[in-house]
């Protein structure tokens, strides 16, 4: 195994302890400022592995791009190991939805983009990235580019990227959302791999609950918009993690318990239009009439 | 039917059929000398390229009727709202073509457009394109630079011929600034439309693996231009060869557009037709070389 590539991502071993405190962020338009997640706590333990689910438009990601340092808390505080987040660094390796490659870079040259920012010599860089493209089973492809690659691929690359630079912790915002179902349930063993390989903190964000479930030890589960959080659920599944533990009845308990949290989250944020009953109208019963006898 | 023939019935066909299936097999694999494979080969060529070659067939025959009509226009001097009269034949064209290429005037003519083209689109090139970036990245800049760009932009550069005349102090330099004007704006127009077309969120992934400004600006904002700038590359070039003719015809003494022009004023009409075929060819062949130079510096666009 390469020494550098090890030690670029495992110099982070026991640090990248997340903690977000009294948190809000507003954004300022024209009839005010809308508060888009109000009052909100979470931490990450070093090494831990944390999802925040949550209907849409509840501010999940804005939470992850104020930990990443793209956006300021309205209030409160964002520390990563005790330092206050000031803007985006290469300490916290990120992973986005879209998958972001540069469609102009060599899938190595991706990898190496980080550590050539870093000042790390042209040789040094190339044999960490053959490593790490390695872990992954990606050294076939080190010389294409990116619109060559399949959905699942690309993000392997992003991850890769993400993990090059040694970062204290990694957020992942969605990453798996463009990816058909049966290369999403590879593309999460593999970062389960790579996360009890590297020993990194991990904050999550996604829509998908058995994801949450089966990736994390925490999940934070946030309310409708304003966001805040509604719930903090343990995941006491043991590791390592399979694919069959997802039709146990532990599984299926943590999942249903997270279903209705979520539910009725999103139900709110429909706006009220929708309500639990009026759900239940949609499968009206005709009894063997037909609709213009009813009516 | 007694039960006995539906019996005899499936076993039948089966001990006949299998001897004749590996009968068969041989027969298929065994023919392969190298004139079939070759048959085989071509046939499945044609196949796969039969659009391809069907476009070339009707491209070349579109071709050569316009030069048949060409011909027949002038051989009977065809006047039907248009005058035909004093129009030369392709032949006669031909014939000036191979007295011009034993000719060094001729070739004078063409390189000294040649220089210009390079001299006054390079120049344009290298203004116009950092400019657009900076212009692009920030701001304020932007803000300065735009409203005088948008007043200057719609004059045509041949309207700049009688300025260029007096603010350069030779005939050569003021067809130069005319070659520049007209491929400047077309250059800094497309790379603004790049820079406004990059993707933030690779601007944000940059910023997450560490990337300052100079390298974001070079490892992100360039590259994701680049198709646009060549797209502003080829533009500026067509643009650059009209203002060009229009001010070599003005005011030049050399150029393939003077060439063009003098031939009319001294009755050589043969040569009108060879001083626009060959400002098409020059054209078309910097066009391609633009675009050859774009696939070599994008290596990620296609294959």
């Amino acid at each position: 195994m390469n020494q550098i590539a090890l030690n670029t991502a495992e110099t982070s071993a026991g640090k990248g302890h997340i903690d977000v405190r009294n948190f809000s962020l507003s954004y300022e338009t024209i009839d005010g400022s809308v508060e888009a997640v109000t009052d909100t706590q979470i931490h990450v333990n070093p090494g831990e592995f944390v999802s925040i689910v949550g209907p849409s438009g509840c501010g999940k990601s804005t939470l992850l791009n104020a930990v990443a340092g793209f956006l300021k808390p309205t209030t409160g505080t964002v520390t990563v190991d005790g330092e206050a987040v000031k803007g985006p660094s290469a300490d916290r390796g990120m992973v986005f939805q879209q998958y972001s490659l540069f469609p102009w870079k060599t899938v190595r040259e991706n990898v190496e983009f980080g550590m050539k920012m870093r000042g790390m010599d042209r040789s040094k860089r190339e044999r960490a990235a053959r490593t790490l493209l390695g872990l992954a089973g990606l050294e076939a492809f080190e010389k294409h580019y990116p619109d060559r690659l399949s959905g699942g691929m690309k993000q392997r690359v992003g991850i890769v990227r993400a993990l090059a630079t040694g970062p204290k912790v990694l957020l992942l915002d969605e990453p798996f959302g463009a990816l058909d179902a049966q290369t999403r349930v590879i593309m999460q063993q593999i970062l389960t791999n790579m996360w009890q390989r590297l020993k990194i903190s991990v904050l999550f964000v996604t829509h998908d609950i058995d994801e949450a479930i089966f990736l994390s030890d925490r999940v934070y589960c946030m309310t409708a918009r304003p966001g805040s959080i509604k719930a903090e659920i343990p995941i006491p599944l043991e590791r390592p993690r399979q694919q069959s533990m997802m039709m146990s009845s532990e599984f299926l308990g943590l999942r249903r318990g997270l279903m209705s949290l979520i539910r009725e989250e999103s139900l709110k944020a429909m706006g009220g239009e929708i309500t639990d009953l009026g759900m239940q109208g949609l499968s009206i019963e005709l009894n063997g009439q037909s609709l213009a006898d009813v009516l | 039917m007694s039960s006995s023939a539906l019996a005899r019935d499936p076993v039948e066909p089966m001990t006949v059929v299998s001897p004749k299936i590996e009968a068969k097999q041989p027969t298929i694999t065994a023919p392969s000398p190298e004139g079939t494979a070759i048959g085989v080969l071509a046939a499945r060529w044609y196949r796969l390229n039969k659009d391809k070659l069907q476009a070339t067939l009707i491209g070349a025959t579109s071709l050569v009727a316009f030069l048949i009509a060409w011909h027949l226009l002038t051989k009977y001097r065809v006047v039907f709202f248009v005058r035909f009269t004093n129009v030369p034949s392709p032949l006669a064209v031909y014939d000036s073509f191979s007295r011009a290429i034993h000719d060094p005037k001729f070739f004078l003519h063409v390189a000294l457009s040649c220089r210009r083209i390079l001299v006054g689109f390079s120049l344009a090139a290298v203004v116009a394109i950092p400019l657009g970036l900076v212009m692009g990245r920030f701001k304020r800049i932007h803000e300065m630079v735009f409203p005088v760009a948008e007043v200057l932009r719609p004059i045509p550069a041949i309207a700049w011929v009688p300025m260029a005349i007096m603010l350069w102090p030779t005939n050569e330099q003021s067809i130069v600034f005319i070659t520049f004007l007209g491929s400047f704006f077309p250059i800094l127009v497309n790379t603004l439309h790049g820079m406004s077309l990059v993707d933030p969120v690779l601007v944000r992934a940059a910023r997450c693996l560490g990337a300052r400004e100079a390298s974001i600006f070079r490892e992100v904002y360039f590259p994701a231009s680049l198709p646009h700038i060549f797209t502003g590359l080829t533009v500026g070039m067509g643009v650059a060869w009209v203002s060009l003719i229009a001010a070599e015809m003005i005011s030049g003494q050399y150029g393939i557009g003077y060439f063009t022009w003098e031939a009319y004023s001294l009755v050589q009409y043969p040569d009108i037709a060879l001083g626009m075929i060959a400002i098409g060819v020059l054209g078309l062949a910097s066009s391609l070389l633009i675009r050859a130079m774009g696939r070599f510096v994008m290596p990620w666009g296609r294959t």
